[in-house]
């Protein structure tokens, strides 16, 4: 059912002007059309027995239609996925220094263990019975992730960050409506990310923004300005997205609780200050932890993440359906509210927990605090199943490897490479809270380019041309022509110098208003820059035969 | 530490040309009395020796169900994944890559998301897709939402054979969030009346099918009778491999389009990470949550791929957005899109025959047992069986003779006593001649025939 004729990219059949080869490729650079393209229904790259003749049981709902899926041999397939990853960027190809989202490395020590058949080949609803090596290890990352924050309980199951805000923002509610209270404005911070805002939005709440100060940081009288018996929380970041530490953050606390909010902090930023500073020490209440940054589970293009959010005593009651209990009885698991299911009897537990090299006396996790399950009041579920496991297995291994002292010392290398990084540029560069260092991210403005001609979008793909990664751009929004470096501590001296070099000197032709060089860039990647506007204007989200005709016209 | 290049000399070396004396100085804005001493009470690291002793002897205690005749569903399946899927996925520019903010350098992910938007629109026979969402439940919760903005209403009907933890993901987040919900009883054996929980109030009916007791639906019906009270169809998927054998949801008037991807290129993995869709009709696409990508030229005038339409989305909209999300499933997307692309429309349809053969051969050869009762006239891959005892006594037992043989109802509805000697059995593709003989001869043990 598929028109191979239409296909665009054969070689020899349509030559774009702009382009030197017959065939539209580039040495290794080459054009791959879409499965929809290159693949045949009648084609597929899995041997499967066809069954014998059988009585089905699908009464009328047997499919009528052929669905106009492509399939692929398996050499295609290989050639065809593999020629796209080849059209990506990512951390093992170069510096990623993009910031808010700790692009560190990514062990792949911990892509093997979560591919254990143990942990990768265990079904969530198989009986507890037969899965307790996988409880335990959720409740010892439960137990790593309180000890790393200080504080008393853990929400394991939210899929991402913004799931875990969610999460947070939902104890909240929850706490306040146990009070008896209905408040319904949630302050949150400028410079915040857009998630923060928008998951305030989902519960109905009123966002009001609080603005920062000279500084770059929050100002405790802006924030007392704004509180009322109305206020439900404060949405802070911590360390901020201007990579700065909030130094009055421990008033703004004090101020919060004095109005009877409560304080959730975004972790998006948690890699500056891993074994440096605890979260429960400062007052927060609520905060979810990004698993796929501070603990370097694969960003993997766009997901799958974690967000476990950690709890206060204040709001540890408040969580989430299914949650582990680790107390005098040993290891349970709660699937249903008010019902403990025993996994292991404390003594073959304790055992058991020895024998894998953890610590048997594992504290109350993701539970409320005290260990009493009867004063869990918990949410209910905000998903299926137990959470994103493949994701724990991963951030416990890193967190096994490091260690205390490792997760110490990377906080510190990132907080260092980056002021190495901002110090390098701040000649050239336009800082806008002025000279003062910065925790794990350096956050310049486009101040420096006025009157160039170039801009932070323009200077960005500059930096594709390079062989690095932008940082983030645009963002904080507080910010004119943001540019958000966070090299991280994955980065060595020498790999840093080399960046400094490459930005130093695109700095200077930017000043020099070589405006060409950036104009025009991205030049030597495999696509020049897209028209956005038009895929705004006209969408196209999917392939259809109308479009391969169009394209054959075209 | 093997993961962190600098050396104590370049450390010493970047603090003087920072300009500091010591790295506390980097910590100065923290208050003092804040600042952690020492280190905290957990272990030292340890080599990638010690990890895999310690990760090794956990996963050790669990029962992988490639080990033994395995028959657990209830919205996660074992299938046989490509080994080809699991070598590309790791592939590092698609494993260390971020959402694709640069395309110029992201093309390859981009691609992907827009094969994977068109896979999951034919799959459903709906008209776009978007590029996923955290998984089934969480998509099914947002549908909810959506139709809440489309229809300006704020009640949601949900079926009583909806899988009971997609019910209650929607249930947490429509209390939370001050919307109505009514739930319907659970009908095992099928035959719920949904029609008179329709009238003019209701955002949204939410129908899973094949539900999960397995029973298949006609959605047609149902589909009319809320379009003709201003409502919206939902239709809930869990097991995406049964699309390439019954009638798509789309084709039976479903408004939105949500499931679980996880069957095809995705690891059981206790429950996550899965992948998420979400399809819908082009009328609605601005209402749609999440990421899409979209075709577009580049300066040049060559095919090309962006994310689009991010005026819905939270880094744009904050606080107007249509959904919080921001990451989602990327690499599970990329799993789902390579085994789909080896399947291709022959290989899913075989592979579809096979799970349904399979399952059939199962259930008939369970209804033998004595006092064993089957309660689906229709099914793909999972029925529902009522066992003369308690479910959950039986599968435990039926565990300890190295058989996992379903799931038992009263795991997921343990307030409904009604249900208690009930098991749902899913049967795929991995299943063999003897497996189910296994399953067989361990049930009759069980029951003492």
């Amino acid at each position: 059912m598929l028109n191979r004729q239409d296909r665009p990219t054969t070689p020899g059949e349509e030559v774009v002007s702009a382009l030197d080869t017959f065939s539209t490729n580039r040495g290794l650079s080459i054009e791959e059309g879409l499965i929809f393209e290159i693949g045949r229904s009648d084609t597929t790259g899995v041997d499967i027995e066809e069954p014998p003749a059988f009585a089905a049981r699908l009464g009328a709902l047997a499919r009528r239609e052929p669905l106009g899926l492509p399939g692929l041999s398996e050499p295609e397939t290989m050639r065809h996925y593999v020629r796209l990853s080849q059209k990506n960027y990512g951390i093992d190809t170069g510096l990623f220094p993009l910031g808010s989202c700790t692009m560190k490395h990514n062990p792949r020590l911990n892509e093997g263990m979560a591919r254990l058949p143990g942990f990768a080949d265990i079904h969530p609803l198989q009986p507890l019975s037969t899965v307790p090596g996988a409880i335990a290890l959720i409740a010892e990352l439960a137990r790593w992730l309180r000890e790393l924050t200080g504080m008393a309980a853990v929400a394991m199951t939210p899929k991402a960050g913004a799931h875990g805000e969610l999460c947070g923002m939902m104890a909240i509610k929850a706490a306040l409506e146990a009070r008896g209270e209905k408040r319904s404005v949630v302050l949150v911070p400028e410079s915040a990310h857009g998630t923060n805002p928008a998951t305030a939005a989902l519960l109905g709440y009123r966002v009001v923004a609080v603005p920062a100060r000279a500084d770059g940081t929050v100002d405790p009288e802006d924030v007392k300005k704004r509180l009322s018996p109305e206020v439900a929380a404060i949405m802070l970041t911590n360390p901020n997205t201007c990579g700065l530490f909030e130094r009055d953050v421990v008033a703004i606390a004090k101020l919060v609780h004095a109005a009877g909010a409560y304080f959730y902090a975004d972790g998006a930023n948690f890699n500056a200050i891993v074994g440096k500073v605890r979260p429960g020490d400062i007052g927060v209440d609520a905060m979810h932890i990004n698993l796929h940054k501070t603990f370097s589970t694969p960003h993997g293009g766009g997901g799958p993440g974690a967000g476990p959010v950690v709890l206060s005593p204040a709001l540890a009651a408040f969580v989430p359906l299914p949650y582990t209990v680790v107390d005098a009885g040993g290891l349970s698991y709660v699937e249903h509210a008010g019902k403990r299911a025993l996994v292991g009897a404390r003594g073959p537990t304790a055992a058991r927990a020895a024998s894998a090299g953890l610590a048997a006396e594992a504290p109350v996790q993701g539970s409320p605090a005290g260990g009493d399950a009867a004063q869990a009041r918990p949410l209910g579920r905000l998903s299926a199943f137990h959470g994103q496991m493949g994701m724990y297995v991963r951030a416990l291994a890193y967190m096994l490897s490091h260690g205390a002292d490792g997760m110490r010392q990377a906080s510190e290398d990132a907080v260092l490479n980056a002021n190495y990084v901002r110090s390098s540029l701040a000649d050239l560069m336009s800082a806008p809270f002025g000279a003062q260092l910065c925790m794990h991210e350096a956050l310049f403005d486009d101040a420096w380019l006025d009157g160039t001609g170039i801009t932070t979008l323009d200077f960005a793909k500059a930096m594709i041309d390079e062989g690095y990664h932008p940082m983030t751009v645009y963002f904080p929004l507080v910010v004119h022509g943001a540019m958000l470096i966070e090299p991280t501590e994955s980065e060595s001296k020498d790999s840093l110098d080399r960046f400094i070099f490459s930005l130093r000197n695109l700095a200077a032709a930017a000043r020099a208003r070589e405006v060409a060089r950036f104009r025009d860039a991205p030049r030597f990647a495999p696509r020049q820059r897209l028209d956005e506007t038009r895929a705004a204007r006209e969408p196209r989200l999917r392939w259809t035969q109308a479009m391969a005709r169009r394209q054959a016209a075209e | 530490m093997r993961y962190l290049p600098l050396t104590d000399a370049d450390r010493q070396a970047m603090l003087g040309k920072i300009g500091v004396t010591g790295i506390d100085a980097l910590f100065a804005a923290v208050p003092k009395d804040k600042l952690l001493a020492g280190l905290l009470d957990l272990p030292k690291g340890k080599s990638e020796l010690e990890v895999e002793r310690v990760m090794g002897r956990l996963a050790a205690q669990n029962t992988p169900a490639g080990s033994v005749p395995f028959f657990v569903g209830a919205g996660a399946y074992k299938h046989h994944v490509p080994a080809s899927v699991d070598h590309l996925i790791q592939r590092s520019e698609f494993l260390t890559s971020y959402t694709p903010y640069q395309p110029e350098i992201a093309q390859g992910t981009l691609q992907y998301l827009f094969e994977f938007q068109t896979q999951v629109a034919l799959l459903t026979h709906m008209e776009v897709a978007n590029a996923s969402m955290y998984d089934g439940s969480t998509a099914a919760a947002e549908a909810v939402l959506m139709a809440h903005r489309l229809s300006k209403r704020r009640r949601a009907v949900l079926a009583g054979n909806l899988h009971p933890h997609y019910r209650e993901t929607i249930q947490t987040v429509s209390r939370m969030a001050g919307d109505e919900v009514i739930v319907a009883a659970p009908a095992p054996a099928g035959g719920e009346d949904l029609d008179r929980l329709i009238d003019g109030q209701v955002s949204c009916l939410v129908v899973q099918t094949p539900d999960f007791y397995g029973h298949l639906h006609d959605l047609s019906g149902l589909a009319e009778r809320a379009h003709a009270a201003g409502a919206l169809l939902i239709a809930v998927c869990t097991e995406v491999v049964s699309l390439g054998a019954i009638e798509p949801p789309g084709a039976m008037g479903a408004d939105i389009v949500v499931g679980e991807g996880q069957s095809i290129g995705n690891a059981l993995s206790f429950g996550g990470p899965y992948v998420g869709f979400f399809a819908t009709r082009q009328k609605y696409v601005r209402q749609m949550p999440g990421r899409l990508c979209g075709e577009t030229v580049d300066k040049a005038g060559r095919r090309g791929f962006v994310l689009t339409l991010s005026t819905r989305e939270q880094h744009i909209r904050r606080e107007k957005a249509t959904s919080n999300i921001c990451t989602n499933s990327g690499l599970c997307v990329l799993a789902f899109t390579i085994h789909m692309s080896l399947l291709g429309e022959a290989g899913l349809r075989r592979l579809a025959r096979r799970n349904h053969a399979n399952a059939v051969a199962l259930a008939e050869l369970l209804v033998k047992v004595p006092g064993v009762e089957l309660l689906n006239d229709t099914f793909f891959n999972e029925f529902t069986i009522r066992v003369p005892g308690t479910a959950a006594a039986i599968v435990e037992a039926l565990a300890a003779k190295g058989v996992l043989g379903g799931v038992p109802v009263s795991r997921l509805e343990p307030d409904r006593p009604e249900l208690a000697d009930l098991i749902i059995v899913a049967s795929t593709e991995v299943n063999t001649h003897e497996d189910r003989a296994a399953y067989s001869k361990a049930l009759q043990e069980v029951l003492g025939c």
